[in-house]
């Protein structure tokens, strides 16, 4: 009941000159009901590994099991596949072409074959599940606002009932209330589901709140696989390859190097608060 | 899929054909072309054939490259010789039932393919070198003479470099959308020919908001930096002969000089 990858390679362009690597020798397991972090900058791979796990992209070498199963043997059945691992992509214009919320939403489901009371019973689960405002759901997708609009994409994925839940940069283009909504949203679903989450971001302030373990990906390698305090202690080698530790994790380390008695391992607000307070406390 | 579509594109290195001005190329490929359908015999082919190679030599550009084009024509390639080989009338030298192969059928076929294919090779040969802008601007310089009689030379070849420009974002953007549906069940590949033109409207739709988006945003763009037609507009790389365009031109007259010579008054 899990995503194995086992030494998978994959070159773009594959034979032709301007053939490059995109991926090299990943190796991951993720377990079921994780949330996970994929962090990596523009070009590190990500996107490349994600649409590895629900089959779009067959890989150059190497193996992709789901439950234990090679998903890329002849004959596996793909549409199960993508139902279980359900993957949101970063711009909900992409899927989005219904006259309607709820119609786009039964997309999914009808694909899968299921009769269309069950199609439109999921939809409409999956819309209040996001809390999609009941009042928008006869209104053409087009009209809505970018944080309504990515509220829709992820209800029309969530109506194929996945057991993994891929997101794409799920916060690109949103104001900070927008992006904090949407993170809410997607920690809810995995409280109540006990779905296994992938949240990919290229920014660790995004996802150090919530997840329990991060992948980093750099040039198509996995540069650190732990949990978030244990990659942020590495916060020299984050910012070689071009990313940062959350601020919070800054600011702890600079205390600390005023004199103050901290641990510079914190990795949410909360925690941080808790550990000023105690060092002040003590003072 | 969509990736295999070679006609169009540009093939990025560093050559002679590539260094040469785009007016001889444009020129150059046209005359490739109106001397195919000139010749009359093999002997003009195999020259036309020599020339061919000589210049993918020249370019750098693989010849794998090139040919991996040359699928998308394959079935019209495939009809016209076809056709070719058995309808036209002559000398039969094998039948069966209502059909018979000429001899005269034979050698039309083989000149048909051979020029599909030359023509094919050639022109593309021309967008695999030349920059999308470079063709557009050689174009435009070429055809200027028409503005005398109200040809509007400049809006063509703008539309012409915008719709060259987009080509490959549509196609990377359909390949998006295609994925983004896939991972919601939507199946491209099987069903009927009904199903299949049905299961297009989720890719559609998308892409053409998505296009009618980027036009108006091109549009604004154009607009705010003062876009008004071609009038007194300058280039800021403007399209100066040198002397290898000199030698391009004279080898161009060259080949067309020999082509004639020894495909059409020579041997007929």
């Amino acid at each position: 009941m899990s995503i194995i990858i086992n030494h998978l390679n994959y070159i773009y362009d594959e034979d032709t000159a301007m053939a490059h690597p995109a991926l090299i020798d990943v190796n991951l397991k993720i377990p079921d009901g994780q949330f996970i972090g994929l962090i990596g900058h523009t070009g590190s791979g990500k996107s490349t590994l994600i649409q590895h796990m629900n089959g779009l992209i067959k890989p150059s070498s190497g193996n992709v099991f789901f439950d234990n199963e090679d998903i890329n043997e002849q004959g596996y059945d793909k549409k199960k596949l993508r139902s279980n691992v359900g993957l949101v992509f970063q711009y909900p214009e992409h899927q989005l072409f219904e006259t309607d919320c709820f119609k786009d939403v039964c997309f999914g489901p009808k694909n899968l074959g299921l009769p269309q009371k069950e199609v439109e019973l999921r939809a409409f689960e999956a819309l209040e599940q996001v809390g999609f405002d009941a009042t928008y759901f006869y209104q053409s997708p087009f009209d809505l606002s970018g944080g309504q609009k990515r509220r829709v994409a992820i209800a029309g994925v969530l109506a194929m009932k996945p057991r993994v839940l891929i997101l794409d940069e799920p916060t690109a283009g949103l104001d900070p209330k927008g992006r904090e909504d949407i993170l809410n949203l997607i920690s809810d679903l995995h409280k109540k589901m006990n779905i296994t989450i992938i949240l990919v971001s290229h920014s660790m302030e995004d996802v150090a709140d919530y997840v329990e373990r991060i992948i980093v990906m750099n040039k198509g390698r996995v540069a650190f696989d732990a949990e978030p305090r244990d990659v942020f202690s590495h916060v020299k080698e984050l910012e070689e390859i071009g990313l940062a530790a959350p601020q919070v994790t800054y600011c702890m380390q600079e205390l600390r190097e005023a004199g103050f008695d901290v641990d510079t391992g914190v990795t949410t607000l909360e925690e941080a608060k808790k550990e000023i307070l105690k060092a002040f406390g003590k003072c | 899929m969509l990736r295999d579509i070679t006609l169009g594109q540009y093939y990025r290195t560093e050559s002679v054909i590539h260094r040469l001005d785009p007016r001889v190329k444009i020129v150059g490929t046209f005359s490739f072309i109106i001397s195919l359908f000139l010749v009359k015999n093999f002997i003009g082919y195999a020259i036309a054939g020599l020339f061919l190679v000589i210049c993918i030599k020249l370019s750098n550009v693989p010849p794998k490259f090139i040919f991996r084009g040359m699928k998308a024509i394959f079935f019209l390639l495939l009809i016209t010789m076809v056709f070719n080989l058995f309808l036209t009338p002559g000398e039969a030298i094998f039948s069966f039932w209502k059909f018979q192969i000429t001899k005269e059928g034979i050698k039309l076929a083989a000149m048909m393919g051979i020029r599909l294919v030359f023509l094919i090779t050639g022109s593309s040969l021309m967008t695999l070198t030349t920059t999308p802008n470079n063709l557009t601007d050689g174009l435009e310089n070429l055809l200027n003479p028409l503005k005398k009689i109200r040809v509007p030379v400049h809006e063509i070849s703008m539309m012409m470099s915008i719709a060259l420009r987009f080509i490959p974002i549509l196609m990377e953007e359909t390949d998006k959308i295609m994925k983004a549906q896939m991972a919601r069940g939507a199946d491209f590949e099987s069903g009927s020919l009904i199903q299949r033109a049905k299961s297009l409207i989720p890719l559609l739709v998308p892409l053409f908001i998505s296009a009618f988006r980027r036009a108006n945003d091109l549009a604004m763009a154009m607009e705010a930096r003062c876009y008004r037609g071609g009038e007194g507009r300058t280039k800021m790389k403007p399209l100066i002969y040198k002397k290898r365009d000199a030698i391009g031109y004279l080898v161009i007259v060259l080949f067309v000089a020999l082509v004639i010579v020894f495909g059409r008054i020579l041997f007929r």
